[in-house]
């Protein structure tokens, strides 16, 4: 049986954070009543020109800056020809020969292992409108108000060797956009597509097989699905003596499976030339740096910074450079409480949990990082136990104040009187006999019934290491 | 009529009061009527909007807001988007199409109180020497109707010429502002690329096209080149500069003039009398004080195709928006979408256009682009650098504007080589993108008019004005209307 090795690469289609479009005056935001965001431009009025919006040009160049690739310096915008009724100029305003970005790389790790994917490009273009078959009998809708969306399609070298590798990439890829601010990430709204090409061949094999392009893929849980379905069908096509052709293919969500869109064959020449409506665009160094100062610390230096100064596993470091607005949440409380693994556990386990069951992101977390930060203090100086503290949680979430005010409120200020707890000890073994005997007679589990009588007469709020040593204290007597 | 037409004389007499904006408004509407049948110059007259126009501009005289030409009416070359008027472009295309804005140039001539007479007629997407290829039927040269009046246009120079309107925007992709002024005796300016803007211009070949004024007389050109020039940040090629009075070196006098003569646009294929009247001009100029150099601009030979080669190719892609889908035509009867656009496309375009679509897709599709389109572009390059060294002996370069005069209607129609020898020696000003007029100088013995070209160095404008000018102060032949037209 031959063994085969995969090959993908991803080309992403990320739309930029900008508020108008890439070449008109226009809004981006999304979810408007078709056209009424398609200006005389967006529609390609006869007469009209593109100006192009530096604000994309930066969110190119904040990218590029934060892969560590080099920018060209000369920028060309082309026209790539092509009709379609959602592409109303009937060229689509893109980069060919000099992307802005060119190279760089990014890090991902799959089961531990850290691999470096590199870049091969990425380049500033203008989306497409959108063609809508529903909803009209016989006859396709257009609505434009996407059309003119400032995009920058990333292109990676074909250096993933499985759907994991590819899935590791795109998500950090989502996560560096998201968190470098020139992409909102929804992907549910189009804002970061991701087309795979992908190709498999013998093991061993120099060349690369033929390869099939899967397009527009709007999550992660697809893309790894496409993947593995395509790749599947490839290997049996090939062992049942069968051909790959060039193509590009859909996935169905319903189905699980990749069909074909068009052949090598139905590939349109595109007549690419240079924008003559478009003078060129100089990136000078100035702009280049003062881009290079407002970047944000970025997340791959925020995992080393976070296991050195808060002792994090590598693990929880990159968990917790899962989104920037997670990084600040759990930093400001680290800061707010001084406890930085203990920060972490509570970001990860009961936020995390509380979170995701009220399917709330981060950024619209009822408890504040700063409140955690509180509730984990009043841990760590004891005035409440883990249990405890869960309660004072479940407060917070609630919008019942402050944690120091809910533990008045609630009552659950863990005992500190020894005197007090002495005497609620004293009434346990008085009431427990038995217990205290068999004790005495080397039964050790009969120690930790005794001592959740203690916790429980307590009402949970004794310090149960307080317990412990004032029980086996007064046992030894 | 006389120069007590010209804008100066005309804006004087609005000042005085002598006439109001409607009276001269009106005027200029009964002659168009009269002639228009004849002539065909307009696609479209609405004699309601611009007597509107004119009462506006009337009620700025009146308030003493009025600028240098306000209430002075001109026509308007249908290439450019007028808010609420019919914008065809010479075109099936676009028959329908009412622009819902209005160009840069429009609005300009709007702001400073000008009344348009109306949309004038045009070869087809401005594709054409001879305004044959307009949708709306052939212009004819006011001096002789059996004549073409050039293109692209020709509408606006030949209304001009007919005295129908004091003076029309036009534009210039490879002559079509310079050779029709002077297959029609009117002066016209083309200026440098990027001093006028091109937002709501119908885009034929990007980076070449440009809008300038066609008038009787340089000094009429220079005060509308005065209202269209400026930056405009919505053209990204439009240029970020002082504003300038083009008409303040209009009275110098040419004393150390240096003028330029290409010898290889006064060599073979240049037709006799043109040749004699050019020669003529020259010595006027003599006589005013300049001096002549000869210059060579060598690779100017090539400049036709690599002007074909490179307006094609930005206009297949710039024609691409014309697909049926949004406005204009389209074909009543189709299956599929690609059926539609087919349909659409083959109905809704002229030969000509279609002609240049092809010839542009071919250039730039996969195999043929260096070729073609890469190499164009190497050349036009070489096109530029002759002209930098020509500049570097003499202030403006003086030639023909076109090789011969005014030909017959349909003479030239079915042989497009022979069609675009016309634009030879206007061409290379456009792929140079450096500015270039026509003006009157002469007529052949058919009584036909001859035009002499100026081409100037980047932003020479009111040098070029100035030399012109001292020229129509020597000679009478700008003042000069056809007699048959009355």
């Amino acid at each position: 049986m031959m063994k085969w090795e995969t090959v993908i690469g991803l080309e992403v289609h990320t739309q930029l954070a900008t508020k108008s479009k890439i070449f008109s005056g226009s809004s981006t935001a999304f979810g408007a009543a078709p056209n009424t965001q398609a200006s005389a431009v967006d529609i390609a009025l006869p007469g009209v020109l593109p100006v192009l919006n530096k604000g994309a040009v930066e969110c190119a160049i904040k990218f590029g800056l934060a892969i560590g690739a080099n920018l060209n310096r000369i920028n060309v915008f082309d026209r790539k020809n092509y009709f379609y009724p959602d592409l109303p100029k009937g060229y689509q305003i893109s980069q060919l020969a000099k992307p802005i970005v060119e190279g760089g790389a990014l890090t991902v790790a799959v089961d531990g292992v850290e691999k470096t994917i590199h870049l091969t490009r990425a380049h500033m273009e203008e989306d497409a409108g959108k063609s809508l078959h529903e909803d009209f009998h016989g006859m396709t809708g257009i609505d434009l108000n996407r059309a003119g969306t400032p995009l920058l399609e990333i292109v990676s070298e074909p250096e993933m060797r499985s759907s994991a590798e590819a899935v590791a990439y795109a998500r950090a890829l989502h996560t560096l956009v998201t968190w470098i601010g020139i992409c909102d990430g929804n992907m549910q709204e189009g804002s970061f597509r991701v087309d795979a090409n992908v190709s498999v061949r013998p093991v061993g094999q120099a060349e690369f097989g033929t390869r099939r392009e899967i397009k527009n893929l709007n999550s992660f849980r697809f893309l790894q699905q496409a993947i593995d379905y395509e790749v599947r069908w490839q290997i049996e096509t090939l062992e049942d003596g069968g051909r790959i052709e060039q193509a590009t293919v859909l996935f169905d969500p319903d189905t699980g499976e990749t069909r074909m869109m068009r052949s090598k064959e139905d590939a349109h020449d595109y007549r690419y030339f240079p924008d003559p409506d478009l003078l060129p665009v100089k990136l000078d160094e100035d702009w280049i740096e003062a881009v290079r100062a407002a970047l944000p610390e970025l997340p791959a230096a925020m995992q080393a910074r976070f296991q050195r100064d808060y002792g994090v596993s590598p693990y929880d470091a990159a968990v917790l450079t899962g989104s920037r607005a997670l990084a600040d949440y759990f930093e400001t409380a680290a800061q707010a409480c001084g406890q930085g693994k203990l920060a972490a556990n509570w970001v990860m386990g009961e936020l995390a949990a509380a979170l995701n069951k009220a399917e709330l992101d981060i950024s619209a977390s009822p408890v504040s990082a700063a409140q955690l930060g509180a509730l984990i203090a009043r841990i760590q100086d004891g005035t409440l136990s883990g249990k405890l503290a869960r309660q004072v949680f479940e407060g917070l979430w609630e919008g019942a104040g402050e944690v120091d005010a809910i533990i008045e409120a609630r009552g659950l200020k863990q005992m500190s009187d020894s005197g007090e707890l002495e005497k609620i000890i004293d009434e346990v073994l008085a009431a427990n006999q038995k217990s205290v005997e068999e004790f005495r007679s080397g039964k050790e589990k009969a120690f930790n019934a005794l001592v959740g009588q203690v916790m429980k007469a307590s009402r949970g709020k004794a310090n149960p290491a307080q317990v412990n040593e004032l029980l086996k204290a007064k046992l030894q007597n | 009529m006389s120069s007590e037409t010209s804008l100066s004389a005309l804006a004087a007499q609005l000042a005085a009061r002598q006439i109001s904006s409607r009276e001269l408004a009106q005027t200029y509407l009964d002659r168009i009527a009269a002639l228009n049948p004849a002539i065909n110059a307009f696609i479209t007259v609405d004699p309601e909007k611009t007597l509107l126009e004119a009462a506006a501009a009337d009620a700025l005289i009146a308030a003493g807001l009025a600028g240098p030409l306000t209430g002075v009416p001109i026509a308007h070359k249908d290439i450019f988007c007028t808010d609420g008027w019919l914008t065809t472009c010479g075109s099936k295309m676009l028959h329908n199409f009412v622009a819902p804005y209005d160009a840069h140039v429009i609005q300009r001539f709007k702001a400073a109180g000008l009344p348009s007479l109306g949309k004038t007629n045009m070869d087809e997407f401005a594709m054409g020497s001879s305004n044959e290829t307009s949708h709306f039927g052939a212009v004819k040269n006011p001096w002789n109707t059996a004549y073409v009046p050039g293109g692209s246009s020709g509408g606006a120079a030949a209304c001009v010429a007919a005295r129908m309107a004091p003076a029309a925007t036009g534009t210039d992709t490879g002559g079509s502002i310079r050779q029709p002024a002077a297959l029609c005796g009117i002066t016209g300016l083309k200026p440098t690329y990027g001093l006028v803007s091109r937002y709501g211009m119908i885009a034929f070949a990007s980076s070449l096209d440009q809008a300038g004024p066609m008038a009787p007389s340089a000094e009429d050109c220079a005060l509308l080149l005065n209202v269209m020039t400026g930056f405009d940040p919505n053209d990204s090629t439009s240029l970020e500069r002082d504003k300038e009075d083009y008409a303040r070196d209009l009275d110098k006098p040419l004393t150390g003039l240096r003028v330029g003569l290409p010898k290889e646009f006064f060599a073979e294929g240049l037709n006799n009398e043109v040749a004699a009247a050019v020669d003529a001009a020259v010595a006027e100029l003599k006589k005013l004080g300049a001096t002549t150099v000869e210059i060579s601009l060598a690779n100017s030979k090539l400049a036709i195709p690599v002007y074909y080669v490179l307006a094609p190719a930005e206009a297949s892609s710039n024609l691409s928006r014309f697909d049926g889908v949004r406005y204009g035509y389209r074909a009543p009867d189709y299956g599929s979408l690609d059926d539609m656009y087919c349909k659409t496309r083959a109905q809704g375009f002229g030969a000509e256009v279609k002609r240049r679509i092809l010839i542009g897709a071919y250039v730039l599709s996969h195999g043929y682009y260096d070729a073609y389109y890469l190499q164009a572009q190497k050349i036009r390059r070489l096109i530029a650098n002759d002209f930098s060294e020509a500049f570097k002996v003499c202030d403006v370069i003086l030639g023909p504007t076109a090789p011969g005069t005014a030909f017959r209607l349909g003479e030239k129609s079915d042989d497009p080589v022979e069609m675009y020898l016309n634009d030879l020696y206007t061409i290379p000003a456009n792929l140079a993108g450096l500015p270039g007029m026509s003006l009157p100088c002469g007529f052949d013995s058919q009584g036909l008019p001859i035009g002499l070209q100026l081409v100037g160095n980047y932003f020479s404008e009111a040098k070029m004005l100035n030399v012109a000018h001292q020229y129509q102060r020597a000679t009478d032949w700008h003042a000069r209307a056809p007699e048959g037209l009355k």
